[in-house]
């Protein structure tokens, strides 16, 4: 079974099952974050600022305190002074001080919608009316919102201890510029003089929220005994009980975080805004605290990923080979160090063989909310710049598309420009089966035009645990660690039934707290169905072995004479002795007599992460009056390693895609003078809607991962990372106007329309 | 704490009553798509609320001999559902089921859409193209304006404070005279109008303008009539020329703002656009009658 070729004798792994989650989801009965109550529950609410930075001189709570009903107020005076310190929790950079001034301002707030305190109150609107009686005194201070403004000198420095990290020398004084990577091979002097045409961009793309329907939520006990319990949608209850742990002064083993389903994440939550602080005001109140934020919180306070500048200068010959590229990426982080510059400095040429490449990438604090991880962190950024630009260059040279990036394409035994050689990828037979795809026939009339645009994202592996139980029917209950933001409790079932040879609706996969599953890393870089997918295999593959163990004792044979197959257990052959074959549920009924319960656990730390590649190409139609664009078709490929359920992994594809072109056409964060966010809702922060788009065709292509025992590879991050480029490139095919800022809105749009004269 | 009093009156003078004394600031509830919205965030905090839709009249539609009367507060959805007053009226009526969801479609209604008073009500062009008429009660009886003098800058209305909108009327339409109403919005549905233009025309049998009203949405303070651009299309059939003198006159009649959903030029060109796409689907409804 653990022969990736053999795919035809797989009986689960490439079936379609109903998902054991779903009709809780659709009559709506599921349990998300602000569903849970606990006995005595109240409510809390947050106090915002509504400057972008500002000096905190003083809080007055005295009238908040003496509203009736409200039960306690907090502020930074009532949370550890936490010392700096790097994270390793949660995805992505994070230093434990700048997380606990982020859920709580310390002296100084630096955007608007930054926590200045919190109260809890008998009932919500008693929370609300006394979160309108704290009274804040501020000094304003001068912002900068802008990450090209923010690293100008006499730019509104945030931090006076942050100090450029990664230059030489060693800079003297404080900066909004947090740090500086840079990945390099080759010699691009020498790459540069070697090309026939260079092609020298600056593209800019605007912060974008993850924009999960469900806002953050928890509910949250501190007991008289010092027993914590929160119950909260997140995408790690562990990295939740960490965080909780150290930013109050906690004991790991005191509390328990309780998964509740999650209404999206996208990394989104991957870190904590409102758990802390529920438990600090529980602390204080003595009760149970449900916290809730609105839509308008979401935006002013949480994610979102950042917007930034793109630099590319790229070198190529007349038949298209790339002699050499250059890429600065200049990230926002928000309000504290932190964005993903890094990884978009290592994905951005990642589709391609160069010999001579650099990737720059730069970290800058402005006064906007912290970003977090959304979807391959950095990745869609950077890529917007070099995907757009090959895309000219292929269009200067008078190449297609997919020849140009099929010349270029990296492939097994290519050394990435971050480290690596690639082994096991399908970046080549994603091009190959994107050219052969009907959508690369189709017909396009006036104004209308196709792009196309690839992608990287690396996947990952890591931390999980599962673990196994057979009922005494032969059922099983299968714990994960790893909450489900994808579809993950159904592949994880159909791993173990495939194994066991048995109907995967026997199997009931759970989501464990902390207390009841061993540690599991957060859901994030596409590592569930890769590592917790090995640790379900690893526990089902002991139970099988227990199993036969027990046949053996039964018919009274050595265990290595008892073969598994299709849920019973045989006498391998015919000197193992004439058994009639012992099913699950036999067996099972038989558990107590052989030994007791038969239960197993799988516990790894993954390796081997196979990184995906995708190919996309979009057919838009533009109006040339208004500037609107409309997405007439959209093709996107990817290398899946092994789909072990095909719906989610297509949902997977065009999710990612969706987000994809939202990013592209309309999604923005739009500040006033001051400094505040303008367009903190879902009216004025434009996601598409379901009328906005065509049927997105997810094409799977399936090269195995051999380190994963069916050979999947992680697959939601891919998808995100092409569209704006394969938007940008089929624009220009049927308007001939080059978009080099995003989002490409109507307004922008008409506008460059116009200015072009076409 | 915030703790406003609701009332459902189920008469006319009842509720005028309670406009009329109420202590503080009081609104009018209809559909309460907008209302409910802005006072969950804060942005509107009446201490009175009056919920008109159990009054007689506020609610449904009746084909008169002055016109279509149509409640109030009577929800897009029905007005949608209403084959007489969509086949008389499709502009009108296509206009107010653009306003938000189906679910949103359930309550709100033409009341609520043009005493909200923003500028880019979807509702308000169509109805005030259409030359439909408001019925306001209040406590020196009921008094009829075009919509039109509704609306008098952003938020607010020429409705005294113990005034409320009845019904409207929308006169019949009779011969070649048809209506239309596009808006641009950056998706395809969900979303506010950055520009919304109303168009209704009456034709000859040659097919020539013979009477003509152009209403620009989102462009303005308020809702705007733009009497250049009927005029542009008076006396002429639909050609080239006389489209281009249409797109002129609606630009020119343009006085928007530039903010986070479309710049002036952005507006003003669009405004031009929408008049001819709008005036195009007008005429030929027009024609086909």
């Amino acid at each position: 079974m653990n022969d990736i070729s053999l795919k035809d004798a797989l009986k689960v792994v490439g079936t379609r099952p109903v998902r054991p989650d779903g009709v809780d989801k659709v009559v709506g009965r599921a349990q998300f974050g602000g569903d849970a109550t606990m006995p005595g529950m109240i409510f809390g609410a947050t106090v915002r600022s509504p400057h972008a930075h500002a000096r905190i001189k003083k809080i007055n709570t005295a009238k908040a305190e003496a509203l009736k009903g409200v039960k306690a107020v907090i502020t930074a005076a009532d949370m550890p002074e936490i010392v700096s310190e790097e994270a390793f929790v949660g995805e992505g950079p994070m230093n434990f001080r700048d997380l606990s001034n982020n859920l709580m301002a310390r002296d100084k707030v630096l955007y608007d919608g930054h926590v200045v305190a919190a109260v809890a109150a008998s009932s919500m609107s008693i929370a609300k009316a006394a979160a309108e009686l704290v009274e804040v005194e501020y000094e304003v201070l001068p912002h900068v919102i802008d990450e090209i403004e923010a690293m100008a000198d006499g730019a509104p420095v945030l931090h006076d201890d942050v100090f450029t990290a990664g230059v030489d020398p060693k800079p003297t004084k404080p900066s909004n510029v947090a740090k500086r990577v840079e990945f390099a091979k080759g010699d691009l002097a020498a790459g540069f003089a070697a090309a026939d045409k260079i092609i020298e961009r600056t593209y800019k793309t605007a912060p974008v929220h993850q924009a999960y329907i469900e806002p953050h939520a928890c509910i949250a006990a501190y007991n008289a005994d010092g027993q914590c319990t929160v119950i909260c949608s997140s995408q790690g209850q562990f990295m939740v009980r960490a965080y909780c742990a150290k930013l109050l002064g906690i004991d790991i083993s005191d509390i328990r975080v309780v998964p509740a389903e999650i209404g999206g994440g996208f990394g989104g939550k991957t870190l904590v805004y409102l758990e802390p602080l529920a438990l600090a005001l529980s602390r204080k109140a003595g009760r149970p605290v449900r916290m809730v934020m609105d839509r308008v919180d979401v935006f002013r306070g949480t994610g979102p990923t950042s917007g930034g500048t793109v630099k590319v200068k790229l070198g190529a010959k007349k038949d298209g080979t790339i002699t050499a590229a250059d890429a600065e990426i200049i990230l926002q982080a928000g309000a504290y160090p932190g964005s993903p510059m890094g990884p978009a400095a290592m994905c951005c040429w990642a589709m391609y063989d160069i010999p001579n490449a650099r990737a720059v990438g730069v970290d800058v604090v402005s006064n906007r909310p912290k970003v977090a991880a959304y979807r391959a962190p950095g990745a869609p950024i950077s890529t917007f710049g070099t995907e757009s630009a090959v895309d000219e260059m292929a269009r200067e040279l008078g190449l297609d598309p997919i020849e140009m990036r099929l010349k270029n394409a990296a492939k097994n035994g290519t050394k990435a420009l971050y480290g690596p050689t690639f082994q096991n990828i399908g970046y080549v037979e994603t091009l190959e089966a994107a050219k052969a795809h009907p959508n690369l026939q189709a017909k396009l009339g006036p104004n209308q035009g196709r792009g196309v645009a690839t992608g990287f994202w690396f996947n990952i592996g890591g931390e999980s645990s599962a673990s196994l139980a057979v009922n005494e029917d032969g059922t099983l209950v299968l714990v994960s660690g790893s909450p489900d933001i994808g579809g993950s409790r159904a592949s994880m079932a159909m791993m173990a039934a495939e194994i066991l040879g048995i109907e995967v609706e026997h199997i009931r996969p759970i989501v464990g707290d902390t207390a009841s599953v061993g540690f599991t890393f957060l859901t994030g870089g596409s590592r569930v169905t890769f590592a917790t997918g090995m640790a379900v295999c690893e526990a089902t593959n002991e139970v099988v072995k227990q199993l036969r163990g027990r046949a053996a004792k039964i018919w009274e044979i050595d265990v290595e004479a008892v073969e598994w197959r299709d849920g019973s257990a045989y006498p391998a052959g015919d000197n193992a002795g004439k058994f009639e074959p012992l099913s699950l549920a036999d067996i099972a009924a038989k558990a107590a007599r052989t030994g007791g319960p038969i239960t197993a656990k799988g516990a790894v730390n993954a390796q081997g992460a196979g990184p995906g590649f995708g190919t996309h190409v979009v057919d838009v139609e533009v109006d040339p009056e208004t500037g609107h664009v409309k997405v007439l078709r959209y093709t996107a490929v990817q290398d899946v390693g092994r789909a072990i359920h095909p719906s989610y992994v297509e949902g997977q594809i065009q999710g990612g895609t969706v987000q994809g072109i939202g990013w592209a056409l309309n999604e923005e964060y739009i500040y006033t003078k001051d400094g505040r966010l303008d367009n903190a809702s879902f009216l004025d922060y434009r996601v598409p809607v379901a009328s906005d788009l065509p049927a997105i065709d997810a094409v799977l292509v399936e090269v195995p991962n051999p380190r994963h025992p069916f050979g999947a590879k992680g697959v939601g991050e891919v998808p995100i990372v092409p569209p704006m480029a394969a938007v940008a490139n089929a624009i220009c095919a049927a308007t001939g106007v080059r978009m080099t800022s995003l989002p490409m809105s109507p307004p922008k749009l008409k506008a460059a329309i116009d200015a072009a004269g076409k | 704490m915030y703790s406003p009093t609701y009332a459902a009156p189920t008469t006319v003078d009842e509720a005028v009553g309670l406009l009329a004394n109420a202590s503080g600031s009081a609104r009018v509830l209809s559909g309460g798509t907008d209302l409910i919205i802005q006072m969950r965030s804060g942005r509107l905090r009446p201490q009175t609320i009056v919920d008109i839709k159990n009054i007689a009249g506020t609610i449904g539609i009746r084909e008169e001999a002055d016109g279509w009367h149509v409640g109030a507060a009577t929800p897009g959805a029905e007005i949608g559902e209403n084959a007489g007053l969509c086949a008389a009226w499709p502009g009108v009526t296509e206009a107010v089921q653009l306003i938000g969801s189906t679910q949103v479609q359930g309550r709100a209604s033409f009341a609520g859409n043009l005493c909200n008073a923003s500028p880019a009500g979807d509702s308000v062009p169509g109805l005030v193209a259409a030359g439909a008429k408001a019925v306001i009660a209040g406590k020196n009886g009921k008094r009829t304006i075009p919509v039109e003098q509704v609306p008098v800058s952003p938020g607010r209305t020429s409705l005294a404070a113990d005034e409320f909108i009845y019904e409207f009327i929308i006169p019949k339409s009779s011969g070649k005279t048809a209506d239309a109403y596009l808006r641009f919005i950056p998706r395809t549905e969900m979303d506010i109008a950055v520009v919304g233009c109303g168009v209704c025309v009456t034709l000859d049998n040659n097919g020539v303008c013979t009477a003509a009203k152009v209403s620009l949405g989102a462009v303005a303070p308020t809702v705007l009539v733009v009497d250049a651009a009927a005029k542009a299309l008076i006396g002429n059939k639909l050609d080239d020329a006389t489209l281009a003198k249409l797109d002129a006159a609606a630009q020119a009649a343009c006085n928007p703002i530039s903010d986070k959903r479309g710049t002036i030029e952005f507006r003003t060109k669009v405004a031009g656009v929408l008049a001819r796409r709008t005036a195009a689907i007008a005429f030929s409804r027009a024609a086909a009658r």
